[in-house]
């Protein structure tokens, strides 16, 4: 899949809104991210020649970083915490619910195209065990029951 | 007349459904009429109670908690908001056993005060510190800092004046002062609960920071984890701004000092400082040979402060009330207080600000009521992920820097998760070389290779294959780990390990050892 022109310009707005500060390149990634809830691997050859940095670099830093996704992700990214204090209070548990009932693994989306499943290393809600995040949504103290009433909260909402 | 009542908007309280809570309270006052000032103010940080609410009264503050939605009805029944009697009243907040019996110096605005209006932080003894150091020149500010024995709290517990001093003594027509606010060990939160709930104290001790040293800019690296910190940081740093506390001449005393926020992404190595430092240059996330330390060649190559949260939020009162005030708390080598947090499988879990000294025992049993789940406790895991195991026989130990290195242990950031008697400690030790396979940066081989190498070796050790050598094999890469890696992600990745292997040794198809 190529970008069209269009894509391309929008790119290149979106990274000359932040090329000039310091240090620029995460920042450069969150935005074009932010924007269209991954990193086009068509769009790293412009970000390296907007930022003067070579291709590998860019793909070096993208590919780096957990949190940052060269596919598009499905509407909603489920950040399911797998830490120790999570670990603790059933979270091993959750997660083999969590992927029976999506019927996914980690990294996959959902058939329907609803849900991204993602690992997630603290999300600093260790005092409310186990959590997860649906998009920028925190969740403490989630049974698999709770689970799966996030699930249909989240797709009745959508 | 219009009651105050406070809802938190600490991503925890939210967990547990804080803005349903809001939102219902919002309604059924609409709906009946009642004039209510509702203020989000950050947690009290006594989670077993969230959805904590707090109404203002003439006696003081008091609270309702566990709240939920379906409460809401009953509570105005109850004309809560006049205090009034109820099944989930707790009475005055500050006199619950839990919180009277703290010591917050670092915390004493959290969950008291509305964290984005500058109002309330300086009715609260806000920017006194500044304003002192405003008057001094900057070996006075480095020596106040020094003199209160003030060690970093991110975990390596380096004397915080000593780095201070490095940054203030090395030439450079630029300097930074960079905030590690990637708090990334499992069973922390501390860092979280401050910069959603009392920004203004880490604002107000990154600027006392650029005085100290001559920096002019300061960043602060927050994990992409904290969306909630996220938003009310940029809030408070641009209140800040508006009010002549952040910028140009900054409360008219011609000095200058700029702090932004900038996101990592979901890097753990990346809350070590030189991996930090990579990572706010747009690199990827390797970590530095020190040296050069960053405090000569930091961000860009120039002299940089970098300290952790809490360190830098504990600078306002250091310089407000004095060295020797901080100085005074504590025991041995580790003055001043820490902000503990009490995590993981614990009934009362939540924060827990105390001087060095109190035990595990203590935190775990009369602050935390025991496990959650009503079972022993059987392991603690303190420091984070790369923080030894503790067995029961070790929970007298004082929490004090110095007397957890002696037990091999790791008092860290002060993250305390509770394992119950369901653990496998062969399950965990596994889990502590995956995530440093998952997190390694790649650059060193001890880490990079041994921590793979470390899952398949405890795989075969769990599946009873040639069971003895790779028991003395995994021994042998610990130490390879330990003595050899470039950081403390694959340095400490043997703590969780050895602590697992030497303090539950049957986990693992081993004989417990006599007690000498």
């Amino acid at each position: 899949m190529t970008a069209s022109p269009w894509n391309r310009d929008h790119i290149r707005d979106i990274v000359r809104g932040s090329k000039e500060r310091p240090g620029a390149l995460l920042v450069v990634l969150h935005a074009v991210q932010d924007q269209l809830g991954y990193i086009p691997p068509e769009s790293v050859p412009l970000i390296a020649d907007e930022l003067n940095l070579s291709r590998a670099e860019v793909h070096g830093v993208v590919s780096f970083y957990h949190y940052f996704r060269d596919t598009p992700p499905g509407r909603h990214t489920i950040h399911l915490c797998r830490a120790e204090s999570c670990q603790a209070m059933n979270g091993g548990e959750l997660e083999e619910h969590a992927k029976k009932r999506l019927r996914i693994d980690y990294h996959e989306t959902t058939e329907d195209g609803a849900f991204t499943l993602e690992p997630v290393y603290c999300l600093g809600n260790c005092a409310c065990s186990p959590a997860l995040m649906v998009d920028q949504e925190i969740f403490g103290h989630v049974t698999p029951e709770r689970f799966d009433e996030i699930l249909e909260e989240t797709r009745s909402t959508s | 007349m219009s009651a105050t009542i406070y809802i938190p908007c600490d991503s925890s309280a939210l967990s547990l459904g804080a803005e349903r809570v809001y939102q219902a309270i919002s309604n059924e006052a609409a709906s009946r009429g009642v004039d209510l000032r509702i203020i989000r103010n950050g947690s009290r940080g006594l989670y077993w109670l969230e959805p904590l609410v707090e109404v203002a009264t003439p006696d003081g503050r008091t609270a309702y908690g566990p709240v939920q939605v379906r409460d809401v009805p009953s509570l105005f029944d109850a004309s809560f908001w006049n205090g009034g009697d109820h099944l989930l009243r707790l009475g005055l907040t500050e006199e619950i056993p839990y919180l009277k019996n703290q010591e917050r110096l670092t915390f004493v605005r959290v969950g008291v005060t509305d964290p984005l209006s500058l109002e309330d932080y300086l009715t609260h003894d806000g920017y006194r510190g500044l304003r002192r150091a405003l008057e001094l020149n900057p070996e006075a500010i480095v020596k106040e800092v020094t003199d209160s024995g003030l060690r970093g709290r991110g975990g390596a517990a380096f004397p915080t004046g000593i780095k201070w001093n490095t940054v203030l003594k090395a030439p450079a027509d630029q300097k930074y002062v960079v905030c590690n606010a990637d708090e990334g060990d499992s069973g922390t939160f501390s860092d979280r609960m401050i910069m959603e709930g009392d920004p203004f104290v880490l604002i107000e001790g990154m600027t006392i920071a650029g005085l100290a040293v001559g920096a002019t800019q300061g960043y602060i690296y927050l994990r992409v984890e904290y969306p909630h910190a996220h938003r009310n940081l940029n809030a408070a740093i641009e209140a800040a701004y508006d009010a002549g506390y952040l910028g140009r001449d900054i409360l008219g005393s011609e000095k200058t000092f700029d702090l932004e926020v900038r996101l990592g992404a979901g890097a753990y190595v990346c809350g070590e400082e030189t991996s930090l430092l990579e990572s706010l240059e747009g690199k990827r996330g390797l970590v530095r040979f020190k040296p050069p330390l960053p405090a000569i060649q930091g961000l860009f190559g120039q002299p940089t402060i970098i300290n952790n949260v809490i360190s830098l939020a504990s600078v306002p009162i250091i310089l407000d009330r004095g060295a020797e005030f901080y100085r005074d708390f504590g025991m041995g080598r580790s003055r001043g207080t820490l902000p503990i947090q009490l995590a993981g499988n614990v009934k009362r879990t939540g924060l827990i600000e105390k001087a060095f000294g109190i035990t595990l025992r203590e935190l775990l049993y009369d602050y935390g009521g025991g496990s959650a789940s009503g079972r022993t406790i059987r392991a603690v895991q303190v420091g984070g992920p790369l923080g030894a195991y503790l067995p029961e026989s070790q929970f007298d130990v004082p929490l004090d820097y110095e007397a957890y290195a002696a037990i091999w242990a790791v008092l860290g950031h002060g993250g305390i998760v509770a394992f119950d008697d369901r653990v496998n400690m062969a399950r965990m030790a596994r889990y502590a070389m995956e995530f440093c396979a998952i997190e390694s940066c790649g650059k060193c081989t001890p880490c990079r290779i041994g921590s793979t190498r470390g899952v398949e070796v405890i795989d075969k050790i769990i599946a009873r294959r040639e069971h003895a050598e790779n028991m003395a094999l995994l021994r042998d890469l610990c130490d390879t780990m330990l003595n050899t890696s470039l950081c403390a992600l694959g340095g400490m990745t043997p703590y969780p390990v050895l602590s697992a292997l030497n303090h539950f040794p049957e986990d693992f198809g081993a004989i417990r050892a006599e007690a000498a």
